[in-house]
């Protein structure tokens, strides 16, 4: 007894940030099996959906993207990718899409198991190919696909009309999950809800934000692992706050001179693209060898927005990396370039996104007329391990180095 | 004060290649063996192109290797990409070069230098043999023809044959199909030579043809792909008798900077 009241008067240690976010993730996950057992509706949602909706509702929502990245990361994307393909899926397609009609249709795994859906959440300003994943799946399994389309944005504005267009799909994805729900929607809980949101966003960041310190006190590789909880929950409160710990850990570290990158900074670059989950390791080991660190990413602060309206929540959901036009994608890029204090960008070629490759020709003909900066892309894919090549991949590196090198030391005159 | 002697070996993908210069300036020595990475040929390179300049290893102040196996080289000091040693080896022997074209055994790239011939920017084949050595290695099989005939034989061509696949493998079925119609070989090898032009053409074009433009690699010693590139981008391509050591040559120059 007095050991126990000696436990409680004891100060608690902190926890660190990066396993309040894990358990934050895991939380998500089995708080959706939990309410599947109960026989409750459990919907599955691309990751740039409205989460707000499902969430004021209290419907349990899973995230196939989410879960497709963590099973790639596990080498499980071949086996999956493979399975679709003997469905008749065609090796083009998306790795992540693959590997979810393969989850869908059975083929599990225990890398990241999630319940099976009752309902589809598909939101299509992430990329074109959801929209016919999430049909196929929702065609599979006989289940309702709520669908919210937004226009790709052809102008850097986002006009008055598809604002109406969105929120009148938004009002009416809401009735369709009111019926899944069998509740009411609530204001105030929406409220809430949208204040977590942002307040997530805020933190997820700031967070990313201390990759502009010289050096960093994190690689930008560290902000790939910590995405999912921006992505899988957003809403939560808990979300904030580990993100916030986060935050004051990076903040802690500039004040310390710690980092997590424990290489010298030889240089920094930006990494351009989905990261190849199956090869972080081989992605990572020519950059730490090199001193490379990467200190800015695009696709992570990706999925930070911050709102104070609707009718700004519905423009925030029109800005994706793959709907937005190239003047906008580059005005992004070129701002995290020049904050985050780049001499290089690596650019992924992804075989499983070509919305987001495909103009990655003329994005870097820009980045080195603008920026001066040293540019090579390299070929990969994002799930699936068969489109990557090490040793093409290392020569890119090395070729990338040799002229950050170059410039470094002032051997270049003009191009 | 002694000579200072480098030696650079470009371990690649289907030759090995080692050069030896002297003070950074003069070629002392150079030696091919045709196997690369992997394989014997890197180390019989070595002892070919030692033998040649009657000197021992350890008269070399510095050893670079570069090449698809330039991490696997044990005798090397020091290793650098491919792409800055073709870089240095190309304005060594071309002090105007601003684009480099370097059709290797598996791969095809282009490089842009600025003015003092250092490396800006490059573009290279990606997952595909289509457009290298190997290409010309498979489509020389299926014709039965050595791929050292194959510049004189295209020379002797009447007639405009496509071989319109990017493919290696569909390529060499399109060939096999012309074959089969009784089209002439000579015609099909001058079209082999235009598919290569077109598919590194458009390498090329992706990075901004600036003169000079410099060719590079085993392929080079093919007049007639450097040809078909000539009329596919045109513009005056050079190489030289050195074109195939280019890589080595440059590993080597890089290696005398090293010493000093």
């Amino acid at each position: 007894m007095a050991e126990t009241e000696k436990d409680v008067n004891m100060p608690t240690e902190k926890v660190p940030a990066k396993n309040m976010l894990r358990d934050v993730v895991d939380k998500v996950y089995a708080e959706a099996w939990e309410a599947k057992k109960r026989g409750e509706p459990i919907g599955w949602s691309s990751s740039k959906f409205p989460a707000e909706i499902a969430e004021t509702l209290g419907l349990k929502v899973c995230y196939p993207e989410n879960q497709a990245a963590a099973i790639s990361a596990k080498h499980g994307g071949q086996r999956m990718c493979e399975y679709a393909e003997s469905m008749g899926y065609d090796n083009d397609i998306c790795g992540y899409a693959r590997i979810s009609l393969a989850y869908a249709a059975g083929a599990g795994g225990d890398e990241r198991p999630m319940p099976q859906p009752d309902f589809m959440l598909c939101c299509n300003n992430i990329c074109n190919c959801m929209t016919k994943w999430y049909e196929n799946i929702a065609r599979m399994h006989n289940i309702p696909l709520i669908m919210i389309d937004i226009p790709y944005n052809n102008t850097p504005e986002v006009n008055e009309e598809n604002v109406a267009y969105i929120r009148a799909q938004f009002d009416e994805a809401i009735k369709q999950l009111e019926k899944i729900s069998g509740k009411k929607f609530d204001e105030k809980k929406f409220e809430e809800v949208c204040a977590n949101a942002n307040r997530t966003a805020r933190a997820w960041l700031k967070a990313c934000s201390y990759c502009q310190h010289e050096p960093s006190p994190l690689s930008g590789f560290d902000l790939f692992n910590h995405m999912a909880d921006v992505v899988t929950a957003r809403c939560r409160k808990e979300s904030a706050e580990a993100f916030e710990a986060l935050a004051e850990e990076y903040e802690q570290s500039v004040k310390d001179g710690t980092s997590t990158w424990r290489y010298p900074e030889n240089h920094r670059i930006m990494f351009e693209g989905i990261p190849c989950w199956p090869e972080l390791q081989n992605l990572f080991r020519p950059l730490k060898e090199k001193g490379i660190n990467t200190t800015a990413v695009v696709y992570a602060p990706a999925f930070g927005f911050v709102y104070n309206n609707m009718d700004e929540m519905m423009r925030a959901y029109c800005k994706a990396p793959n709907s937005v036009c190239l003047e906008t994608g580059v005005e992004w890029r070129e701002g995290i370039c020049r904050e985050n204090k780049v001499d290089g960008v690596l650019v992924h070629y992804n075989r499983s996104c070509k919305p987001w490759s495909g103009y990655m020709p003329e994005m870097e003909r820009r980045f080195r007329k603008d920026l001066g900066v040293g540019v090579v892309g390299f070929d990969g894919d994002q799930a699936d391990p068969r489109n990557f090549s090490n040793a093409q991949y290392i020569t890119r590196v090395e070729g990338l180095y040799e002229i950050m090198e170059s410039k470094k030391m002032g051997g270049q005159k003009s191009e | 004060m002694s000579d200072i002697f480098t030696m650079g070996i470009d371990v690649g993908s289907t030759a090995s290649k080692c050069v030896i210069m002297k003070n950074g300036e003069t070629l002392v020595a150079k030696s091919l063996v045709d196997v690369g990475a992997g394989t014997s040929g890197p180390e019989r390179a070595i002892q070919a192109v030692l033998g040649d300049a009657e000197l021992e290893m350890k008269d070399m102040a510095h050893v670079m290797s570069t090449g698809y196996g330039r991490h696997s080289m044990e005798d090397a000091d020091s290793q650098m990409s491919e792409l800055s040693c073709h870089a240095r080896g190309a304005y060594f022997q071309f002090p105007n070069v601003k684009t480099i074209i370097d059709i290797g055994g598996q791969d095809a790239k282009v490089l842009r230098l600025d003015d003092d011939g250092m490396l800006v920017n490059f573009v290279m084949n990606d997952k595909c043999a289509a457009g290298t050595g190997r290409f010309l290695d498979v489509m020389a099989r299926v014709l039965e023809v050595k791929i050292d005939d194959l510049e004189s034989l295209a020379e002797q061509s009447t007639k405009d044959v496509t071989i319109s696949s990017t493919c290696t493998v569909f390529a060499e079925s399109e060939v096999i199909s012309q074959l089969s119609r009784n089209t002439d070989k000579r015609d099909i090898i001058r079209g082999i030579h235009r598919a290569i032009a077109s598919r590194v053409g458009a390498l090329a074009r992706r990075i901004g043809l600036v003169d000079d433009v410099v060719m590079t690699g085993g392929v080079a010693r093919n007049g007639g792909v450097l040809k078909a590139l000539e009329e596919e981008l045109g513009h005056k391509i050079y190489t030289s008798e050195l074109a195939q050591y280019n890589g080595a040559l440059g590993a080597a120059l890089f290696a005398y900077q090293k010493s000093k």
